[in-house]
């Protein structure tokens, strides 16, 4: 399974990994708010194939957490509670911004997507929850992001 | 990549005898106990580095006692190997929600009737299709059960014995239930409004992944005087529901992860691996943790149950009749921590067990065995995998020594579910398990690949080094007649 090929100077949006009964995956971006973005892309693509919806509603997030790897679960955890209790299928994110607070970081955005049609949407395997396993947000000589995450199936 | 060769994980193990290995204090800074894995050297073959890995992780927390363990059917997970066991003294221990695992209280039960093979078979297909329509399964899949608030509450609380006491139910399906169908320490005041918010559309629902609901039949018994205390016999037919806590149990694990992890630092607690965040046992934190994990398991026991009576009312329904004779046999929880009793180096202790991804065993004579089992132990059941036999065993003294009072869950992965996805073709194995005599229904073939049998170990393998070490004995083999899965 390969991440959606998208169009610049990197490779893609994301991939994923050989995980024996989880989904593992890396998510990549010039920016950090990219790479968020793009990590929440990879965790809605193991449940459903997202490429050819259209959408009709958004929610907005904010969130803090104690360090930026936690911010990236918990923006994570936040969209599948949201997919669960709202039964949206998110794929657009616009992360307006992730900084440095007193307390840890923040992250401000918005996150689009379409209501969970049963007679529409084919799904696979649900995602249980994002873990903490083997969790990575790095940033490389280029100055690119890349984050890493397994979640549980 | 996890993917080794079997050289390198055997170069690291420790020969005990044919069916324990174990990993030396030695293999990694930090051990205060070695590991010990339960496996033949068949199934060393598929065993990987990474569990290794996980099992030596586990052995480095505080108050472990003996040794960290993986039964056969170990593979690795996320902090905690699945298929591992690990007991932590109650004063110097930890609790750890990583070592229970996101699907509080996932488990098996299995329900008997007094149908046999021949008259079920002919018409499968259908009562398998029924039986598809009758359980919600599947993401999105909407209960018919509309919870309110304070029924959520009291199945928290009260687990099986509320779906009973709601008519979900007879009180003898109580009473074969581990636990008795409900853990008293549970604290609904624990469980955050998330976690409730997810739980209560959920409830009453199958889920997905690995959670299905199978009509079997008694294909061979191993020990005729035990299968007699159970209610089992060549030919019959039996309905297993596997399945957990859903999203309640997801997000109780979830929201006491970043609880317990703050509290490591606090306490100072030193990991190799920060899925294995964890306080002592006996602290604020890990107590509270208890108590809501103790709530998750009670909402699984819960959705066991209703989901029972709908297949009862299915069965009556389908078959005309209502003397199908479906009595529970027993319920065990997979995924489960908790406070027991066991005798360590002579001296008895009161440990947190942590089993995830195995299944309590406990001997004769026990007191928490149901008094009608007590004569031959606990009921182990052991789910194979889509398309392939199921066990019931019975519970040994043997298990108290070596294991805890615990055996194998079921049988263990040994391919991710994407290269699944890419090797199977769901159709196809829909056709060969129909070739077979095997009903399936799903709500789309790849979901059907994802699960192929041969993406997991044999169970039969499994079970036979669970039966030869003498952690668990064959009392008989289920074989699926037909599997209806999300």
């Amino acid at each position: 399974m390969d991440g959606e090929k998208s169009v610049g100077k990197y490779e893609g949006k994301y991939e994923y990994l050989y995980h024996i009964a989880d989904a593992k995956f890396r998510a990549f971006g010039l920016t950090l708010e990219e790479a968020f973005g793009n990590a929440a892309l990879a965790l809605f693509n193991v449940m459903i194939d997202t490429s050819n919806l259209q959408a009709s509603e958004e929610r907005n997030i904010e969130l803090t957490s104690s360090d930026i790897k936690m911010l990236l679960v918990d923006w994570l955890s936040e969209l599948l509670y949201l997919f669960e209790v709202d039964e949206i299928i998110f794929f657009e994110f616009r992360i307006e911004k992730i900084e440095k607070t007193g307390e840890g970081f923040s992250l401000k955005g918005i996150a689009s997507g379409v209501p969970i049609d049963l007679s529409n949407h084919k799904f696979d395997t649900q995602v249980k929850a994002v873990t903490l396993h083997e969790l990575e947000v790095e940033q490389d000589e280029t100055g690119r992001f890349r984050v890493q995450v397994v979640v549980d199936t | 990549m996890s993917e080794v060769s079997t050289n390198d994980v055997a170069s690291i193990l420790k020969k005990v005898n044919d069916y324990i290995w174990d990993i030396p204090m030695d293999y990694k800074p930090g051990m205060r106990v070695p590991g010990r894995i339960f496996v033949s050297s068949q199934l060393l073959d598929s065993l990987e580095l990474d569990t290794l890995t996980q099992v030596s992780n586990v052995a480095t927390l505080p108050g472990i006692q003996k040794f960290a363990m993986a039964m056969p059917d170990a593979h690795s997970g996320y902090g905690f190997p699945i298929g591992g066991v690990a007991a932590f003294d109650r004063d110097t221990g930890i609790i750890s929600p990583g070592g229970v695992g996101y699907d509080i209280n996932c488990g098996v039960r299995i329900i008997k009737t007094n149908l046999m093979v021949d008259e079920v078979r002919p018409r499968m297909k259908e009562l398998i299709e029924l039986l598809f329509h009758e359980i919600p399964s599947g993401v999105g899949s909407k209960s018919k059960l509309r919870a309110s608030e304070s029924e959520l509450t009291d199945a928290f609380l009260h687990g099986a014995r509320w779906a009973v006491e709601s008519g979900y139910g007879v009180k003898e399906d109580i009473e074969h239930c581990e636990e008795n169908g409900y853990m008293k320490i549970a604290d609904p005041a624990k469980v955050s409004e998330k976690a409730r918010k997810r739980g209560k559309p959920q409830f009453g629902t199958l889920g997905s992944g690995n959670h299905f609901l199978e009509v079997q039949y008694v294909d061979e018994v191993y020990e005729p005087e035990v299968a007699k205390v159970f209610g089992l016999h060549k030919g019959q037919v039996t309905v297993m529901i596997h399945c957990g806590s859903r999203g309640a149990g997801h997000q109780i694990c979830d929201d006491y992860l970043k609880i317990l992890d703050k509290a490591t630092h606090k306490y100072g607690i030193q990991l190799p691996d920060r899925q294995l965040a964890c306080a002592p046992a006996e602290s604020q934190e890990g107590q509270d943790y208890y108590k809501a994990m103790a709530a998750g398991a009670n909402y699984a026991w819960a959705n066991r149950q209703v989901i029972t009576h709908w297949v009862r009312e299915a069965f009556t329904r389908f078959f005309g009749r209502d003397d199908l004779g479906m009595e529970l046999i027993y319920d065990v929880a997979h995924n489960v921590a908790k406070l027991e009793e066991h005798t360590i180096d002579g001296e008895k202790k009161m440990v947190y067990v942590h089993r995830k991804g195995a299944t309590r065993a406990f001997p004769p004579g026990h007191p928490d065995v149901p008094r009608i089992y007590r004569k031959v132990g606990q009921p182990v059941l052991i789910p194979g995998s889509m398309g392939t036999a199921s066990f019931v065993l019975h519970g040994t003294e043997k298990a108290m020594e070596l294991t805890f009072g615990s055996a194998c869950h079921g049988s263990g992965r040994v391919s991710s579910r994407g290269a699944a996805k890419h090797k199977f073709h769901g159709e196809t194995i829909q056709k060969d398990l129909a070739a077979m005599g095997i009903s399936v229904r799903a709500t789309h073939p790849s979901i059907i690949a994802e699960e192929a049998p041969g993406v997991y170990k044999s169970s039969e393998e499994v079970v036979n080094v669970v039966h030869q070490l003498g952690i668990a004995r064959k009392v008989v083999k289920l074989m699926p007649l037909g599997v209806a899965k999300g």
